[in-house]
């Protein structure tokens, strides 16, 4: 079927086969767009900008995620660092075969000086893409590359002088297209298979499963308690990863007959029997606050929590008033005093 | 209908459950006041089944039964909801815990961010829209269709405009396939370092998309389609994403300018109202907002083609253009962070797919990768789309790693992490596509491990 589109594709349909569809694009509308600037710097407007307008800049609209020095790992990855003089002589930059080097920065990578003409051009600053003037651009690019050593200061980069400073980028030489993954066949000749060659060995293959690694005990809880991440019904449910891992015997064990989690289970029994969980949710805020929430606030109170079950109130979560409830004394003093020791599960 | 039409030609439930003389038997019966016939009857017919076991999850209480089954609930003895009761209809309440999730420590921004999909309780092929996982660089947007435009420019005849109304009167075209981010399983190139399958391969999603190919826009712009050889796709949002795209992908008809998907428009979480589909790609080539296609004779060197989704090498080079998903497959359930509920009886099942085209074969291991068995590919098998594959376990109760090892048409059998790290280093970062393991614990509790 597809083959089939390619066969009418070098056909080629005659471009009224559509009356009635599209316009002629303006000269001011494709101006207004197309403002993309590629490796051999074609869209690429005049102008010009020096290092210290750029730091201007920089210091203004850039620094407050990226840092002063571009070094910044607050918000972004950093963007300015790891290359040297001698990345700038060779094309290459040596920090990028270190498996000890902490950090892989914009400048480290990049081999095309248009790219980040671009980007910054089209998506800087972050929060009012498309801002800057042109010079501006030139400047900010600027006094990147002097971060990076590829340019003096003082030093205006321009339209005229930015294709002898691509010849200055630490990494111009750091890329291959010698690969099987890009899915056509504009590069042509190169490597066509792909680098891994896997066979489908089906029976006694030569292996030793061994586990050698998997996530440490610290970081069981680390993407939230994952009980909570899995469906309640079908073959499998979520681990609660509030709990030591169910495989260790004497945290399964323990937590079986303590009574107090007996306690708690019944307490919670209770959320649902009186239709408590109608409004809160034990992690999350539905109508009202999240008990989780009630229980941090009054921890160790479960003289205050009878009375507030039992009476209601309003504004101090907000606005919607919870009514008085009506149950038994003995359950609400349970519910109390579970909400009141940090609504444990 | 004609008179003289055979009986049996339409099935019309319960009668069709007997055969005629037993329908006979249950009007004449019933005529006579003797309707427990009628139970009988259809007793006997589903008793022809193999006598059932009672699991050991569901045990006869006290009472004598099941009080879900002695005592009738609330829903069999009152009156449900009304129709249109919700004009676009939600999940179930008992399924909030099915939700697209943020990687803590991931990004320290939600803007330029991705949410995973959660694939550990999703069945089938298809991921719903609300689930599709999400990866933005500047935030998304819901923009006003009415204003949107898509341009066509660069080495074309006749530079145009469209506005959506516009593409929506193209002949159309609907078809299933997979979106992967690049970097998807990207944090587990050196160890383990997330829990659940949703973290570790949540950055997949399967959709039908409907659109127009993106082929029919070009030849209305008459562009020069052989010395073309690039086409630069931008987005309308705030980062304006740019990608390179291959001219030879679009002339064979695959890549299309979407607007729907799975039946609705996109999500503006997915690009709406206009996004580019460009099967067997990564998952940032599919640019969301598109506004504008430009042709031309050289690749763009775009930021995201020029400084992220490169694959370092272990000499410090790095490969550029790296843009096709290679064969890859999970299990998706059991997966980590779950525990099986008991011994007994499990249906492993996951996800295959490759973006060179359909997925031939899936085997699946339960002993860590010594001895294989091919799994059941459940239809439909579709080129660059996810495959949904199935096969039989009975657990003993005893430690297993599960894995699962995709081949697909053009013979490419997806690699160990050992083949990978031995030709890519361990200090990359896109385009992971080892076999994955999951430990079951004698706990029934699962874990995401590496094996050696």
């Amino acid at each position: 079927m597809l083959m089939m589109c390619g066969a009418t594709a070098l056909a080629q349909k005659p471009a009224d086969a559509y009356p009635g569809v599209a316009r002629l694009a303006t000269a001011s509308e494709v101006a207004a767009w197309d403002i993309d600037v590629r490796a051999d710097f074609k869209g690429l407007p005049k102008g010009a900008g020096s290092v210290a307008q750029g730091q201007d800049v920089w210091e203004a609209k850039c620094a407050a995620c990226h840092g002063v020095f571009g070094e910044s790992n607050e918000v972004f990855n950093p963007v300015i660092g790891g290359v040297t003089a001698q990345d700038v002589e060779r094309g290459r930059v040596a920090n990028l075969t270190r498996s000890d080097y902490p950090s892989r920065t914009t400048l480290m990578k990049l081999a095309t000086l248009s790219t980040l003409w671009d980007y910054i051009n089209r998506a800087m600053p972050w929060n009012a893409p498309k801002s800057l003037s042109v010079n501006e651009v030139y400047a900010v690019v600027a006094y990147m590359l002097h971060l990076s050593e590829v340019v003096p200061d003082p030093f205006v980069l321009s339209d005229h002088n930015i294709a002898q400073v691509q010849q200055r980028m630490p990494n111009r030489l750091g890329m291959t297209t010698d690969h099987a993954m890009w899915p056509g066949r504009e590069w042509g000749r190169r490597a066509s298979r792909p680098d891994t060659a896997n066979t489908a060995c089906m029976k006694n293959c030569a292996t030793d499963p061994q586990v050698a690694s998997l996530l440490p005990d610290f970081a069981r809880n680390a993407h939230g308690n994952l009980r909570d991440q899995n469906r309640l019904v079908g073959p499998q449910r979520g681990a609660n990863t509030l709990l030591a891992d169910a495989s260790a015997p004497s945290a399964g064990v323990g937590a079986a007959i303590s009574p107090l989690a007996a306690g708690n289970k019944a307490s919670m029994a209770l959320l649902t029997q009186h239709n408590c969980t109608a409004c809160h949710g034990l992690e999350r805020k539905i109508v009202g606050p999240a008990l989780t929430d009630v229980a941090k606030r009054y921890n160790g109170q479960a003289d205050v929590l009878v009375v507030k079950i039992k009476s209601g109130g309003v504004g101090v979560w907000g606005p919607i008033p919870m009514p008085a409830q009506n149950l038994p004394d003995a359950d609400a003093k349970a519910i109390a005093a579970w909400l009141a020791r940090g609504a444990p599960r | 209908m004609k008179p003289d039409t055979p009986h049996g030609r339409l099935r019309k439930a319960p009668e069709h459950f007997l055969n005629a003389h037993q329908w006979q038997t249950v009007v004449s019966e019933w005529r006579l006041g003797r309707r427990g016939f009628f139970e009988k009857a259809l007793a006997g017919a589903l008793a022809g089944g193999s006598a059932l076991a009672l699991a050991q999850t569901n045990p006869v209480g006290p009472e004598g039964g099941d009080p879900h089954i002695l005592n009738l609930p609330e829903h069999a003895k009152g009156l449900g909801l009304g129709v249109a009761t919700d004009g676009y209809g939600k999940p179930s309440r008992f399924e909030a815990n099915v939700q697209r999730r943020q990687s803590p420590g991931l990004t320290q921004t939600t803007q330029a961010s991705v949410s995973f999909a959660p694939l550990q309780s999703l069945f089938g092929i298809v991921t719903p829209s609300g689930l599709h996982f999400e990866r933005h660089h500047q935030g998304w947007w819901d923009i006003d269709p009415s204003k949107h435009r898509f341009m066509v420019n660069g080495w074309v005849q006749k530079p145009l405009v469209f506005t959506v109304d516009e593409i929506m009167r193209l002949p159309s075209q609907s078809r299933f396939h997979f979106i992967e981010c690049g970097a998807n399983t990207a944090v587990e190139w050196a160890q383990v370092a997330v829990p659940t399958v949703q973290y570790t391969h949540g950055m997949i999603s399967c959709s039908e998309f409907t659109g127009v190919p993106l082929i029919t826009l070009l030849e209305m712009a008459g562009a020069d389609l052989k010395n073309g050889r690039f086409v630069l796709a931008e987005g309308g949002e705030g980062s304006s994403m740019t990608r390179t795209i291959p001219m030879s992908l679009i002339t064979s008809g695959e890549v299309m300018v979407a607007y729907g998907q799975n039946g609705e428009m996109l999500r503006p979480e997915n690009g709406y109202p206009l996004r580019l589909v460009v099967p067997g790609v990564q998952g940032v080539s599919w640019v969301k907002y598109l506004r504008r296609v430009e042709v031309g004779d050289q690749p763009y060197a775009t930021k995201d083609e020029a400084i992220h989704y490169m694959d370092l090498l272990p000499n410090g080079t790095h490969r550029q253009y790296t843009s096709l998903q290679e064969c890859k497959s999970v299990v998706t359930t059991p997966s980590g962070g779950q525990v099986l509920l008991d011994q007994g009886f499990y249906n492993i099942s996951g996800l295959a797919w490759s973006g060179r085209g359909k997925v031939k074969r899936v085997d699946v291991s339960v002993d860590g990768g010594r001895n294989w068995r091919s799994a059941r590919l459940q239809s439909p098998v579709l080129s660059k789309a996810l495959t949904r594959f199935n096969i039989d376990w009975v657990w003993d109760g005893k430690p297993a790693i599960i894995q699962s090892r995709a081949i697909d048409e053009t013979g490419f059998v997806q690699p160990t992490y050992a083949q990978l790290r031995a030709v890519r280093g361990t200090r990359s970062i896109y385009h992971n596509n080892a076999i994955q393991s999951w430990w079951v614990q004698e706990s029934g509790e699962v874990k995401n491990v590496q094996v050696a």
